[in-house]
């Protein structure tokens, strides 16, 4: 599968001259399958471009939500298929307790927040609520899971053959872990991202940050590097910049936890526009 | 299983920060987690015991009634919870490892998440005489 990042900036979109090198736009990865299938991990603004770079006559797309935080959602109205008649476009996303997700999502796709409602969207449109099954589309296999994180929020665990991808971009693995001294099986997260070959995962803060926002939802680059080494992954993506951080302040962040950490695995900071080859 | 849910996760988080006596259990009864008050309660160390079916747990705190009858695990408000899917109460005399007969109040509750998932039991217990 290939794996393009069309936002990698979590919270707010960040757009200037200071974040244009790691990417203004909130979360929105595409993963293509071997078969050409299109996966499209949440929905931020990065999803507007992505919908103008697709091919017009694209039969289908699946939208895998991981949660209904505004900077996950604002861009899917902008979402080019949404608005093409005869496109199939289905939606994962979280229910809550007493909301369905169709509930949900038309809080946001009604006036005053949005001219357009659902129902006039010109695609064909499905909705399925997670967690659920293991979803299968096409030759994928996809595991959605609860992890920690304010509201209900899933992280996706995507296969093809021999190739996963785990996807997590808002999480806080220590909040209920107590900095990863219990268990592994007690820590959020962690079945999804075992072993997996790329992790792409909440890194917002520094240590310092962090401490002044514990239970936010998010993580310290430090913890996870901690995270993605418990886990046993191949390769880890730090992922959702904070919008305060400019392009320097992530260079001399990352350059930070490298030389603290001094991790066994293969770290980058989420770059808009990089791509992963898995295989 | 790979890893427990999210909410069992939150729980046992909560009830580690908590100075209330908090047992967790699964859905099959499995003990998975008892906080520190609870540990000095019992008599004994969650890191010691670590996790235990109900058929150990139920029976390794000898739970009796105020009579001294000693109790079966589906008789114990935890169990009842667990099974009846609804939140339980009730009064029950235990010995610890320290062998000092304790008599504790015991409210019981399922543990139910997101997308109605059931997910086990949680019981907070204090000890009568105490409050
Ligand atoms: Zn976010
Ligand atoms: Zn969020």
């Amino acid at each position: 599968m290939k794996v393009t990042l069309w936002g990698t900036r979590g919270s707010l979109p960040t757009p200037g001259p200071e974040t244009a090198r790691y990417g203004g736009n909130t979360s929105c990865v595409q993963v293509v399958g071997a078969d050409g299938r299109v996966l499209v991990l949440d929905a931020g603004t990065g999803i507007r471009r992505l919908g103008a770079a697709l091919p017009i006559d694209i039969p289908r797309i699946d939208i895998l939500l991981t949660h209904l935080h505004m900077d996950h959602l604002q861009g899917l109205g902008f979402f080019r298929p949404l608005r093409t008649r005869g496109v199939q476009v289905h939606i994962w996303g979280p229910a809550s307790v007493l909301l369905s997700l169709r509930a949900r999502l038309a809080r946001y796709l009604s006036p005053p927040l949005f001219p357009v409602v659902l129902r006039e969207l010109e695609c064909d449109l499905t909705l399925h609520q997670v967690p659920a099954q293991e979803i299968r589309i096409g030759n994928f296999r996809i595991t959605a899971q609860l992890i920690c994180h304010p509201d209900p929020t899933v992280g996706f665990r995507i296969v093809e053959g021999n190739a996963s991808l785990t996807y997590m971009p808002d999480h806080e693995p220590a909040l209920g872990s107590r900095d990863f001294s219990v268990p592994r099986d007690w820590v959020s997260g962690y079945g999804l991202a075992r072993g997996a070959d790329l992790l792409i995962h909440d890194a917002q803060y520094t240590q310092s940050e962090y401490a002044q926002r514990v239970g936010w939802g998010h993580s310290a680059m430090t913890q996870t590097v901690q995270f993605a080494t418990l886990a046993g992954v191949k390769q880890l993506v730090f992922f959702h910049h904070d919008p305060s951080h400019s392009d320097r302040d992530l260079d001399r962040m990352f350059a930070e936890v490298l030389e603290q950490t001094n991790p066994s695995i293969t770290v980058s900071p989420a770059m808009e526009g990089d791509t992963f080859d898995l295989r | 299983m790979v890893q427990k849910e999210i909410e069992v996760i939150l729980a046992r988080h909560l009830a580690s920060y908590l100075a209330t006596p908090i047992f967790i259990v699964d859905p099959e009864g499995n003990l998975l987690y008892y906080n520190e008050y609870a540990e000095a309660i019992l008599g004994y160390r969650f890191n010691e015991t670590g996790e235990m079916p109900v058929s150990e747990w139920g029976t390794i705190f000898q739970p009796m009634d105020k009579h001294g009858i000693p109790l079966s695990a589906e008789k114990l408000p935890l169990v009842m919870a667990l099974e009846s899917k609804h939140p339980t109460s009730g009064t029950i005399c235990i010995r610890g490892l320290d062998n000092v007969l304790r008599q504790i109040e015991i409210f019981a509750f399922p543990l139910i998440g997101q997308a109605n998932r059931f997910l086990g039991a949680i019981a907070i217990f204090w000890e009568a005489d105490e409050r």
